[in-house]
This record gives C-alpha cells, structure tokens and sequence, in this order.
C-alpha cells in the first residue's frame, strides 16, 4: 500500500494552488483532507505526479452567514460541520449528514469541499449538498464561477470542475419557515459508506401540507439523485405515513443504479425507497417543529 | 496474614504498559544497518500459466540490488513445510510449493518475484517494471464445482482437484436413521455453509533476515505465534542446521492462527539476505494480508440428524467439503479431518455419529486455522442439527439440548466419534446462562412481538471444543511445551516459555502461577518468550493449549525448584528437608515458625554455592517439557437476542450472554478479554465477514472497504459469567479459553436468526440483502 512516487506542493493561497494546477495539468491533484485521495494512490489507483497541497491554506474552513445564505468554507471539515450550532439550526440534514460519515479520524480530516470534488457515488455529503440546492463557488485560471449543485454532479467521480478549478466554498440559502431536513443511509457493513442514503429537504404550508420537496439519492446510482418522482408525489399532499410511503416508493426511479457485493440493483433500488421514505418522515416531523 | 492468593484474582495484564505506551517492538520498529527491502510481485490472476518473467528493468530501476524468480531459488530453497501431508496425493507432492510460483499461478495473489531494494518504496516501484507474461486459465472457486470430473485442474498430473477422501461405511448409520423413521422418528437434512474468513490480525505479518556470512548464522524476526516450529522448518527448507538458525518473535499484534504457519515470505526474506549480505525486511500490507495470508473455514457441510419424537438423537451424519485453496500451508489439509469430524457430536449423547470429508483444491488462498481451526464448524454443525431437530419436532431448542447432553456423571465419555470427553457439566452452563438472559420471559417477549409482525429470535449454543493438546501421537510431532525456569541470586525468578504469547497474556498468568507457588510477590517474576536462543525448545501459542500445557510446565519447574530450595533451607537450618515448609516467602522449620530462612536468602546460597551441602548442585535453574496425556474440552452456553429490520434486513444484536466454562480460571479478567474478543470474531463471521472471489477467482473482498470487519458500535455488551469444571489431566485444572467465544458465537447467532425468521435454518453470513430477500419471499408467499 505504498503510492507511486510524486511530488508535494504546499499551496499557501488560492492562487498559489490555481497557478500549480495550470503548470501541472492533469499530472496535477489537489489534497484536501486526503481521506479519498490518498487511499486511491495507495492502492495506485490514482498515480498523480504532483500533489498540491490546499489543506494549509489560511482562511478556507468556516462557516458564516451572510444574509440569506450560509457560506461553508471548502477545507470545513465533517467534524466542524457536526458541531455547528448554525448548521443545526437552519440544516440539520448537515451534520447529521457529517456524523454518519466513517469514524471520528475520518471526521476530523474529510473536508465537504474535498467530498463534492471527489464525488464518489456512494458518499453521503454530496446527497445534502444537492438536497439543499447549494451554490458551489469555484474558482479557476479564469477567474471564480458559482456552479448549482444540480448542475455540479455529472456522474461518477465526475463534475463540472474544468481542468485548473478547485471549490472554494459552499452557498446554502436559508431555508423558508416551516422547513426540516433528514439524512438516512444503509451503510455498506464494511466501508459504511451508503448502499443506499437519502437527504430529503420538506417544507410544509401553514395547513401542514407539503409546499416544497428536494429528495436526493445516494449509494444506490452512479451518482447523488434527484429523486424528481418522489418530490412531486409529495407536493401538496400532508405527509403522513402513507402517503410518504407511496411517494418514496419512486425514489429509484431515474436512477442508474449500481450494483456490487454489498447490495443488487434490485435491493438497492428498494433500500433507496425505504431510506427515503424514512428521510422524509423525519424531515416532515422537524418541519412541523 | 499471607501474601494473598493470585492465582484467580483478576490482576491487570502486565504486558500492557509497554502496548498501550508505544514502547514495544513490533517487526517493523527494527532497523538494522544495511538493511534493503522486499516487495513481492503477486498474481493478478486466479489461474494463469506464466510463459514468461522479464525482470531486467526492474533490475536497473534506482536502488534495487536484485529480483529473484522461481529460477533462482532452484536447488537452493525447498518447499513450503506442511506439518501432517495426507495420502494419496498430497504424500506424492499435490498442493506442495515453494516460495516462488513456478509455471502456473494458482490463486489471486501467488508470489511470482521478489524485488530487493535499497528502500521500501523502491521495491515497490519495481515491481511495476517486472513483465509477466500470463496466459490466463479458466479458474474453479467453488469446491463442489472443483470435484467435477469436467473441473479445470489445479495439478493436471494429479487428474483431480480432490486431494482426499474420507469415507467410512455407512452401515450402521443407514440403519440408525432407518429404524428411527421406522418408530415414527424423524430424519432431517440440511446443507449449510460456513464462509472463508479473513483472520485480519491487526499487525500483519512482516519478517526481518539477517545472515552473518563468517558464522553462517541466520536470525529471523518474524511476527510468528510458533518461533520453534518456524527454526526448525525454516532451517531444513535451506539447508542449514537447525543451530545456525535463530528465530526472534518480538511483539506480535495478533495471529488468530494466521500465523501458525511458515509463508514464502520468511524463505524470501532470508534467502535474500544470505545472497545479498543484507539484512532484508519485508512487511506485508493489508491488502496482501486480506489475499494471501492464510484464510479459514471455507466448509460446506451436509447434515443429516436423525431423532425420535421426544426429541432424543439417535444418529448424526456429516459430510465436510473442506476447501483448501491452491496450495498447503502447514494444517490445511487436516483441519476438517482431525479438528472437524472429531467434534461433529458437540456436547450431545449421540449414539451413532458418522463423518465422511472430501478435502479439494480450488484457486483461492490457502485455507488453515483461524481461531477455532475446524471446531468452530463442528459447533456451528452441532448446534444446528440439534435447532434443527427442535425446528422439526416443535420444541424450544432449549429443551432438545437438555434431552440430549452428556451427563456429568459420564466423564470421562467417549464420544461416538471416538472422542474421549475429559469432565463437563453441560446442563448446569445452559441453565445459568438461561437464568442470566431471563429465557422465559424473552419468549414471552417474543410472541408478543410476532404478534404485532415483529421479527425477534433467541439463539442457543451449548458449545464444547478440544484443547491443550497434545498428547502423543494425536499430531506429527509431539505438542509437549517447554519451561526454563531460574531463580538468579537476588531471589528473582525468570521463566522462559517455549510458548510464544502474541496478546493471551502469559507474561501475567504465568507470573501468577510462579509467584503463589514460591509465595513471592508477582513483581520479582519476569516471564521471557519468543527467542530460540534464550528458550531452545518449544511449539509455540495456538489451539488455547498455552496455559493447559505451557502453564503446567511452568508449574512443574516451579514444583522442582522448590524442592531443591527445601533441601538447601533445610540445610541452613541444620533441619530435615522433610520437615521444611515453604510459606509467604519463608522457609521454616514445621513446628518451629521462627526458626526461618527467606527465599532470597535461599536463592542467594544457591547461587553462591560456597554454602552449599554435598551432593547439591549450584544454581537453581531447571528445564521441564510437559506433555498431556490427553485433551482437554472447555464448554459453555451462550445465549443471543437478535431483532431484524423488516425493511432493510439489517440483523441487530441485542443481548448476548455468555457463560463459559474453561476449567480453572487462573485470571479472569484475562478470561474474559479472551471471550469478549472470541465472541466477536464469531458474530462476525455470522453477521458481517466473508471472503468473496468471482469465478475467475479474483479478490472481490480485498480492502476493509469490501471485507466487513465487525464494528464496536454494531456490538451489544457482552454479559459474563462461568461454571468451573477443572479438567484431571493438569495439575492446575485449566482446559484453555483462547477459542471458546469464536466458536460459540456462530452458532448462537445463527440459531437467533433462525429464529426470528421461523425457518429451520439460514446460510451466514447474515447480510443485510441476504435476509432481506427471504423477508420479501416469505412476505409473497404467507407461510400456512
Ligand atoms: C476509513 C474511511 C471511511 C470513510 N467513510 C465515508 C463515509 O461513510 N461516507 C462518505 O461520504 N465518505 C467517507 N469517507 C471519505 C471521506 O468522506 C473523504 O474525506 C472525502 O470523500 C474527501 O474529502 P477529503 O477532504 O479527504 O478530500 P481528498 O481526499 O483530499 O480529495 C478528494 C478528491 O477531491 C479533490 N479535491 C479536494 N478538495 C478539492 C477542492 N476544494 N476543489 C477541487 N477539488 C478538490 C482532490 O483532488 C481529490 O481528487 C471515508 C474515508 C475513509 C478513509
């Protein structure tokens, strides 16, 4: 478990790491937290020739509000954003999002920019990010662009970084009153990562029937879901048990479901319905408050 | 009032300080001048022949001072040793290897080449640059498919896969089963799995060579758990004499019987080392640890168990497929044969047992003992048939065990296999832990639960296993264990034991045993292991025979040594040595309390000798070897509670109680470590692990991100507690706890499972897929 040989670049700044990346191109990776790279090189999966380093850069983990949106740094880590008394208060799909994430080393190292980045079809953090329908803010050779996060996840450890960019920070709007938020997942028993997961983001009118719905998907696809059938049985109905039941029923519906030793299409696809079906009650429940 | 016993005192393992401070030596702590590295290039196919090696870029890659292939170890490295090889074909070379694959590869993982380099990294960076050129072949990963004439083979010269077969007449038990149905009894069959496990030992396996030329001596440190067996092995593979070889095991993190063995890796490092002049190290990585160190298990078994309709057992028939992987290690092949079929009875009066095994290569890693070794399938079949037969009849599982169980007024007992039974009292067990679990009320519980469509199941396992061996002729060589103990002049006393603790905790125990019987406090005893040099002979840790056959020869050195000591105090005393007692640390005179000599005061004559009577000897140091006259078989009831996630299939542990016997508990905070960690290695097997290959035998489970290693935070507390049967056959009464939880858990679990799901029986490992899909089945097709 030993990488192929590479060479370290600590990047002080955001420019610094953005003018690396252009000199190196695609012999070039950005380290964040390292809890998804460094295992890929280990096993030599990944062979970068260059490794920049942007966890030492002064000034990228926080998490602020600023008006109508809550600004999370790219280099936060899960076991910030766990403990955020903000996040918790307007999100709480976010850290109980982080708290489920692998163990408390991996907690103390993974960063939410890093996650997104990575995409990993089976990570948990991207579901949330997409459920809350956050601006990803990138910055790149030419200049910063902000990016939705339904427009970031192109699939498989694919996004829509182009070559030289790196996320800098994570927009999330403040939700409207009324709002609760959940994030469920069957963990894989061995990685714990999600077979099937899913962050659901409710908003319910003042008669308690449901005004706004974002449901997200993640382990069962090849990458974190909008689960658009889900959603719009959901709309205008009171969310009691069986409706959620029949609306989630759909949450495998547009997926490109994945398969392995840890769960078929088959059961992925049900295990998606009843994580969402449990994301939404809970949802619901912390809407109502 | 004396120094206090402590012997049976839960005193805190001294070897702790230095583990859990970052102060011991592990393998890969050592860092000797001149040291190169070696990275091993692996098979990336199950099945391959190798037209051809092209190692010469590898050889001009920066740093590296050689690679070797099977071409170079010719004549000079012999085979891979396999303590007990079995007619017809492995006595004639099948499954026989050696350190380098030579033509074909035969699993995932096969050592191919071996690069020495100046650092690690550089090893492992030429291995990318070696060029093998493989002609892929179609792979066998299932054993019974593998036993099919149409089978690819492993050893075409051999024109099977099957390297043995046992079959004994079936007479007798035709007839059992006959006549049971005859009178109205039942007959019922099962084929179950037990699943290839990944030991998983948390220090993987590593070795350091170091060859000095002028005297032709070789040191090996390997993380071993048998440092005797590896000299001794080790020398005849390379043709030194067993002198010129010493063997170090320093700290070890762990073996689970993954390493009782003698790999490649050893034979590579030190045929570098005497080539290269250098010192070589070699540390496995987990990824190699997960696909080429030993596995375990890997049985199917066919069960067929016949009763009446009181639920009495008249018959038990078994037959094992034992998987052995590719190629030998050093027990592969009699794991089912000499640890399985033996113990297929469990801990029930069964008439007439019968056994039959067929033992198959297929392209996988080699099979051996892992913690348990063959026994943890005999209870796992056992405790199965006897849920079967209570599934069939109707009857609490409970009840079934009561009808059938040994009785303590048998024992010794011989089994219908054959196997004497030393003591037990296996009801009194089943019913402690009934009580300690609140049984009842749990099935109280239960039905309440079923009502309401909720799934909870109890499971039982009333385990009994064989250890402390052994005795003569029940193995090769015989399993003695050895005990130097000295006492220096300052009345301190040092044991070596030929046993090699790697986490049991001996350092402590037998620091116990030494300490009441000289009546001096623990702290002037010192227990060394783990040098061939210091301790020249010995079998090494495994089998939980450590303390049952270590233990008593420690004991029995002791009993030597004071005898002297009587005879030298009585001499200081100008007494009888008969009439010297040895007490809290005094010699005295009986009847004349003040008239005392101290041990220290002994041990100093003894060792100065000036004042020491004719006919003594100077010094007080003594070898013993002592060897069992026979086994010894700790046992137990282990009681579960399990709910199931109707809609996930997700099986939680609820509560797990265990109550184990293991003779005389000499430290039972010891005790309980050894069944806390045993019973976790059991629940994973029934929960989470599993080994997974395709069908072209590549490694589906070669991360911890595939291979589910039981969690903490997946794991109830374990609730203890003990009846104490000592066994005849050592003077300390001790039967061995090393194995015990591993191989009561399984089954318990799976009985719970069973149960909850009201079928007579699942295949482990319970995945959550695996017990989702029978949920949906039994939800499409309501049962009658
Ligand atoms: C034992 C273990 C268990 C885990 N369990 C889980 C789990 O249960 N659920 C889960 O979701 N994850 C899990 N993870 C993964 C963990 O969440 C990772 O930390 C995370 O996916 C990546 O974040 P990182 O900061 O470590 O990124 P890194 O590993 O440093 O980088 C990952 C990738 O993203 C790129 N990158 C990083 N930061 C940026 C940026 N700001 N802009 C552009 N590109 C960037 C890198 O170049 C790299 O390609 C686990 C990891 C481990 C080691």
């Amino acid at each position: 478990m030993i990488p192929a040989t590479f060479e370290y670049h600590p990047a002080s700044s955001v420019d610094e790491a953005i003018a690396l990346l252009s000199q190196y191109g695609d012999d070039a990776k950005l380290l964040a937290g390292g809890h998804s790279l460094i295992p890929t090189m280990k096993l030599r999966l990944a062979q970068p020739a260059h490794l920049i380093d942007i966890g030492r850069i002064p000034g990228l983990s926080y998490i602020r509000e600023e008006g109508n949106v809550v600004a999370v740094g790219a280099l936060t880590t899960y076991a910030t954003i766990e403990r955020s008394e903000v996040l918790r208060r307007y999100f709480a799909v976010l850290p109980e999002c982080a708290s489920v994430i692998g163990d408390p080393q991996v907690r103390n190292r993974g960063t939410i920019g890093g996650s997104i980045s990575h995409a990993d079809p089976s990570a948990d953090m991207p579901g949330a990010v997409r459920a809350l329908k956050a601006e990803i803010r990138v910055r790149g050779p030419n200049g910063e662009r902000t990016v939705a996060a339904d427009d970031f996840f192109l699939g498989t450890f694919t996004t829509a970084l182009e070559p030289g960019e790196m996320v800098t920070e994570i927009r999330f709007p403040l939700p409207p009153a009324r709002t609760g938020s959940a994030y469920t997942k069957l963990a894989n028993k061995a990685s714990h990562y999600a077979v099937a997961g899913c962050a659901a983001v409710v908003t319910l009118g003042a008669d308690g029937a449901c005004t706004a719905a974002s449901v997200v998907i993640t382990g069962a696809g090849t990458m974190p879901t909008r689960a658009s059938a889900v959603e719009a049985a959901l709309m205008g109905k009171q969310l009691d048990e069986a409706t959620v039941a029949e609306a989630a029923s759909h949450a495998a519906e547009g997926l490109e479901l994945m398969e392995d030793i840890h769960g078929s299409k088959q059961y992925r696809a049900q295990m998606a319905a009843v994580m969402a079906r449990r994301a939404i009650l809970k949802a619901a429940e912390r809407a109502r408050g | 009032m004396g120094i206090a016993a402590l012997v049976g005192t839960p005193i805190k393992r001294r070897e702790d300080p230095r583990l859990i401070t970052g102060q011991a030596t592990y393998v890969d702590d050592l860092k000797l001048p001149g040291m190169l590295y070696m990275a091993v290039l692996r098979s990336p196919y199950g099945h391959a022949r190798i037209r051809s090696i092209n190692t010469e870029a590898a050889k001009q890659a920066p740093g590296v001072v050689a690679v070797y292939t099977a071409q170079d170890l010719k004549g000079v490295v012999g085979n891979i040793p396999v303590a007990a090889p079995l007619p017809p074909h492995i006595t004639n070379g099948m499954g026989r290897r050696g350190p380098l694959a030579e033509g074909k590869v035969r699993f995932y993982g096969d050592p191919v080449a071996v690069v020495i380099a100046e650092s690690r990294y550089g090893a492992r960076d030429a291995l990318d640059l070696i060029e093998v050129d493989y002609e892929p072949l179609p792979a066998v990963v299932d054993p019974e498919k593998a036993a099919q004439p149409d089978a690819p083979l492993l050893y075409e010269e051999f024109g099977t896969n099957v390297a043995a077969s046992v079959r004994p007449p079936t007479d007798e038990i035709d007839r059992v089963f006959a006549e049971t149905q005859a009178n109205g009894g039942i007959v019922v069959r099962q084929r179950m799995v037990n699943q290839r496990l990944a030991p998983s030992p948390m220090e993987t396996r590593g070795v350091v060579a170091e060859f000095r030329k002028a005297d032709r001596t070789l040191t090996i440190w390997s993380s071993s758990q048998i440092p005797h067996l590896l000299r001794n092995y080790l020398a005849e593979q390379l043709g030194l004499p067993q002198h010129q070889v010493r063997v170090i095991v320093p700290e070890v993190g762990g073996g689970f019987g993954c390493k009782l063995n003698i790999y490649p890796e050893e034979a590579l490092a030190a045929f570098a080392a005497m080539k290269t002049g250098h010192p070589v190290k070699w540390i496995e990585d987990r990824s190699e640890n997960l696909a080429v160190t030993i596995h375990g298990r890997d049985q199917i078994n066919y069960v067929e168990v016949a009763a009446t309709r009181d639920g009495k057992i008249t018959g038990l028939k078994v037959h094992v497929v034992s998987d052995l992987g590719a190629y030998l290690q050093f027990f592969t092949d009699v794991i089912a044969i000499a640890f399985t079929l033996p113990m297929i009875c469990g801990c029930y009066d069964i008439p007439v047992a019968y056994g039959s095994c067929d033992i198959v290569f297929t392209n996988k890693a080699p099979t051996d003992a892992y913690r348990g070794a063959g026994r943890p399938e005999a209870a796992y079949i056992a405790e199965r048939a006897v849920d079967l037969v209570a599934h069939a009849l109707g009857k609490d599982p409970a009840e079934v065990r009561m009808i059938n169980f040994v009785k303590p007024e048998q024992f010794p007992h011989k089994m219908a296999t054959g196997t004497v039974y030393d003591s037990g009292n296996y009801q009194l067990a089943l019913e402690k832990a009934m009580q300690l679990i609140g049984y009842q009320q749990l099935r109280a519980e239960q039905a309440q639960k079923r009502a309401q469509g909720k799934l909870m199941g109890i499971g039982i396992s009333s385990y009994v296993e064989i250890c402390g061996i052994g005795p003569k002729g029940l193995t090769p060589f015989g399993l003695y264990e050895s005990a130097r103990v000295r006492v220096d002049q300052s009345g301190d006393v040092l044991i070596y034991t030929g046993a090699s603790p790697h986490g049991q905790g001996e350092e402590t125990t037998f620091a116990q045993i030494a300490a009441d019987e000289f009546g001096i406090p623990i702290e002037r005893v010192l227990v060394l292991h783990g040098d061939t040099d210091s301790t020249p002979e010995g079998r090494g840790t495994y089998g939980s025979r450590t303390t049952a056959v270590g233990g008593t020869a420690v004991y029995n050195a002791v009993q030597k040594l004071k005898e002297k000591m009587k005879q030298i105090a009585a001499h200081m005393l100008e007494a009888s040595p008969a009439d010297v007692t040895l007490e809290d640390g005094k010699f005295s005179v009986a009847g004349a309390p003040q008239k005392a000599v101290t041990f220290a005061e002994v041990a100093a004559a003894a060792n100065f000798s000036n004042t020491l009577p004719p006919g003594i000897e100077p010094g007080l140091e003594t070898t013993v070897f002592f060897e069992p006259e026979a086994c010894t078989f700790p046992f137990g009831t282990h009681i579960c509670v399990v709910e199931i996630d109707k809609d996930t299939g997700e099986v939680h542990l609820r509560r797990y109680v265990a109550v184990d016997d293991c003779g005389r508990q000499l430290n039972p905070l010891l005790v309980a470590g050894q069944i806390h960690g045993g019973i976790v290695q059991g629940v994973g097997q029934a929960l989470f692990e599993g080994v997974v290959y395709d069908e072209n035998g590549q490694l589906l489970t070669s991360t911890f991100m595939d291979y589910a290693m039981p969690l903490a935070s997946e794991l109830p507390p374990f609730e203890l507690d003990h009846t104490v049967t000592p066994t005849p056959y050592n003077p300390l009464g001790v039967k061995g706890v090393g194995e015990a939880g591993t191989i009561a858990a399984t089954p318990a679990v799976a009985g719970a499972v069973a149960d909850a799901l009201g079928l007579p029986h699942v295949d482990i490992p319970f995945t959550p897929e695996r017990i989702w899909r029978i949920i949906q089945q039994q939800q499409a097709q309501p049962q009658a």
